[in-house]
């Protein structure tokens, strides 16, 4: 059972790291315009450099 | 969605000749600015970058990017004089239509600071639910002892702070309501979450075996996410109705004391100064006509599809069409008479008198709220008083709260609007609340305006190939000088059936009369009757006389082009067992003739704006649930007062703000299709109350007799709430 003392901080530390991804991604507009997002993918400008946003 | 247009089949974004990009010119500022353009049209990724890298390669262009969602593009731009309509110009030869937004209407959208708040909220939830879950799975499986007291400490940990945080929106509301000495809905959320924490934490403290952290989370989550679905839903809805007022770009040109035309904001207008109206542009303000003189089209005003001659000294009405000739206009007061402030009145009254409709979700916490509160406390003292034992009674109580919690409830209505509006947006109409599609539901009515709204407001030829040809021919030789809507009637009849104009001399338009010409040595003339020389006639249509020298004159008989898909919309409204009427403020010869050709028994022509609004009144009175469907200014008090209605973008200003749904498509079989799955959404939600109250009926008495446990609770929760949100999510799929 002492594998818990480091097994259940491990998977609340990734779990934390997610919401905190999240947040991240909420600051930065990445919700704003989701078609958009999903489409974008599908195109081949950006392979090689991010795009800069406008 | 369902059938979500692929990339494939977009033939307007194959590809974009480059010889179509040119320039603007040489750019004269250095200063930039922000346009937002609206691109209706656009919905894949080869959209997205023909667009921005067709506009990224113009010199003037600092830089454009597209939204997708909101569909607009915005462009930072050099301060270029008439950038905008170039820009314009180029994106529609590009195969995608802009329509410029007024970006002073566009700023008031503030950021969606609510939404943001919400989601947050939802994530720290649904993190702290799912790590509390995976704990609680342990203490499901068999976890004693210390075990068992560490896992609830390590969920109390992550579940108090959690439920303080996360459940804020829930508090506030039931503060709000339970300091006026009300119930609503978050009451017994709020009590069931803190009750639920509480008793929780003292049992961990005692090495108690039930503990609720994981219950409380979930329904934390699920309320949450109803709550910002709901949010989404008015939110979008919002931004949409805001969008299309930015559509309507509000400038005059103002003529100033040196004879120079400057084009100016509609507010920087003062009484007294002079403005021009350009042949095919609206009148922009109330006035008197100084100069010129043209007919003006009132449809969009009244209603009356008959052109209204004008000249020096006749008062005209912003909102008219001016058709042939170009006119001065003097700015006159914006005093109580206008038309436009008689409209606002009767729409304020006609929505005053409206009863207040009370939501489905509001009548089921009417009658959930006390009932959950009585039984929890039922319970309690029960159990209180047969065993002795207050531990226990707190944790039945407890465990009464939670089962009984409205998680389905809350899920129930949001989940179904979000998946019905999100349908209704696909087809092209928007629904400005919620609300709405329950009163949609329930129409058993259906009342048309005619012109604009069951008719484009475009005239056709009628008694074309009654007339000779010869006639024919000098009727379009005449029309194809004039940019007047009957003339554009003329020259696309004769379009249609091949004819070849005669050949005329010295063609000249005469503004609001009509147009003279010289046929060898004769004088013919088309337009007006007077103008013709006809003193009496009998003709009750729109017409257009056309005299050849000195023979009788000839009419030309026109009608207002109805749309295609009225008849069978008209009819499939009949077939469901709609009734439908209309109602214009036309002249009574066209609206019968409508009424008779569409098969619609009860019509009312000639009425004014008040008298719509009783004719509305009288319906209701009969016990008829109306949807009114209507563009015209004269409609905006209708549209304000029925049950429910809709209007076409092309409305009027007044128009769309009065209306609940308002049809983007501009294809009105959308009324049909509307009605139809505002049905099976109400269906949907009475289906999600049922399915929240059998899991109820079924938990509730296992609560009552004290068998439940953490588990049995995590599992009615999220089986009932799983049910409604997939059950709500069919709506999406079907059409």
């Amino acid at each position: 059972m002492n594998v818990l003392a480091y097994l259940i901080p491990i998977s609340l530390g990734l779990g934390g790291l997610g919401l905190l991804a999240f947040f991240w991604m909420m600051k930065n507009n990445q919700y704003d315009d989701p078609d958009g997002q999903a489409n974008r993918i599908l195109s081949d400008r950006y392979d090689d450099s991010p795009e800069d946003e406008a | 969605m369902a059938e979500n247009p692929s990339i494939a089949v977009c033939p307007a974004c194959v590809s974009i000749p480059s010889e179509l990009i040119g320039s603007a010119g040489e750019a004269k500022s250095d200063r930039s600015r922000r346009i937002e353009l609206s691109l209706p049209t656009i919905h894949c990724a080869a959209c997205i970058s023909g667009v921005e890298t067709g506009l990224n390669r113009l010199p003037e262009i600092e830089g454009a990017r597209v939204n997708l969602t909101r569909k607009r593009v915005s462009i930072t731009v050099k301060d270029i004089p008439g950038i905008e309509s170039y820009l314009i110009d180029l994106l529609t030869s590009w195969g995608y239509p802009a329509k410029e937004l007024d970006s002073a209407a566009l700023d008031q959208e503030m950021v969606d600071k609510v939404g943001r708040d919400l989601l947050a909220r939802v994530a720290v939830s649904g993190f702290a639910m799912m790590n509390v879950m995976l704990l609680s799975v342990a203490v499901w499986s068999g976890a004693e002892d210390a075990t068992r007291d560490m896992m609830h400490w390590i969920s109390a940990a992550i579940a108090l702070p959690t439920v303080a945080f996360a459940g804020m929106p829930f508090y506030k509301n039931a503060w709000t309501a339970l300091r006026v000495w009300r119930l609503n809905m978050d009451v017994p959320i709020s009590l069931a979450l803190i009750l639920a924490s509480g008793v929780s934490l003292a049992e961990t403290m005692e090495s108690g075996r039930h503990a609720y952290f994981d219950a409380a989370l979930s329904l934390t989550f699920f309320l949450l996410l109803g709550r910002y679905l709901d949010h989404r839903t008015r939110v979008v809805a919002r931004s949409a109705a805001v969008e299309l007022a930015a559509l309507e770009v509000h400038r005059a040109e103002r003529i100033n004391a040196d004879g120079s035309r400057e084009t100016v904001p509609m507010d920087a207008l003062r009484e007294g100064d002079l403005v021009g109206v350009a042949p095919g542009a609206r009148v922009p303000v109330d006035g008197v006509v100084t100069e010129g003189g043209s007919e003006l089209d009132p449809s969009m005003l009244t209603g009356e599809t008959m052109p209204e001659p004008v000249g020096p000294g006749a008062s005209v009405i912003a909102g008219m069409l001016n058709l042939t000739g170009p006119l001065v206009v003097r700015a006159e007061g914006l005093g109580e008479d206008t038309l436009l402030q008689q409209i606002t009145r009767l729409v304020e009254s006609a929505e005053a008198s409206k009863n207040r409709y009370t939501s489905l979700a509001e009548k089921a916490a009417q009658v959930y709220a006390p009932l959950v509160h009585i039984l929890s406390a039922l319970a309690f003292l029960f159990w209180g008083f047969y065993s002795g034992d207050w531990r226990l009674a707190t944790n039945i109580a407890a465990a009464v709260l939670i089962i009984t919690c409205p998680c389905a409830l809350g899920l129930a209505v949001p989940a179904v609007l979000t998946a019905a509006s999100g349908r209704l947006f696909h087809n092209g109409v928007l629904l400005k609340e919620g609300i709405a599609l329950e009163r949609l539901a329930e129409v058993d009515t259906v009342v048309f305006d005619k012109t604009g709204t069951l008719t484009t407001g475009k005239p056709v030829l009628t008694n074309g190939p009654e007339l000779s040809a010869d006639v024919m021919a000098v009727a379009i030789a005449m029309a194809q000088g004039s940019a007047h809507p009957l003339s554009k009637a003329i020259q696309e009849f004769g379009a249609e059936q091949g004819l070849t104009p005669a050949v005329l001399e010295d063609i000249i338009e005469e503004p609001g009369m009509g147009t003279r010409a010289t046929l060898n040595g004769q004088e013919v003339r088309l337009g007006r009757a007077i103008w013709c020389g006809v003193e009496s006639h009998d003709v009750t249509e729109t017409a257009s006389w056309l005299r050849i020298g000195g023979d009788t004159p000839v009419a030309l008989l026109f009608e207002d082009k109805l749309r295609p898909e009225i008849p069978e919309t008209i009819r499939a409204l009949q077939a469901e067992g709609t009734v439908v009427q209309l109602l214009s403020g036309d002249a009574k010869a066209p609206v019968k003739a409508l009424a008779d050709k569409l098969g619609i028994e009860v019509w009312v022509a000639e009425a004014t704006p008040s008298s719509k609004v009783e004719k509305l009144e009288e319906l209701a009175q009969e016990g008829r649930t109306v949807l009114m469907v209507g563009d015209g200014l004269n409609d905006a008090a209708a549209l304000a007062g029925a049950h429910v209605s809709m209007s076409p973008a092309s409305a009027v200003d007044a128009s769309r703000t009065s209306a609940d749904l308002i049809l983007v498509g501009d294809d009105l079989f959308e009324v049909v299709k509307s009605l139809r799955l505002a049905r099976i959404a109400k269906r949907r939600i009475l289906e999600n109350f049922i399915i929240a109250a059998v899991y109820n009926v079924i938990a509730v008495p296992i609560a009552l007799m004290g068998f439940a446990t953490p588990l049995i609770a995590a599992l009615a929760m999220s089986g009932s709430s799983i049910t409604v949100s997939l059950n709500a999510m069919r709506l999406g799929r079907k059409s």
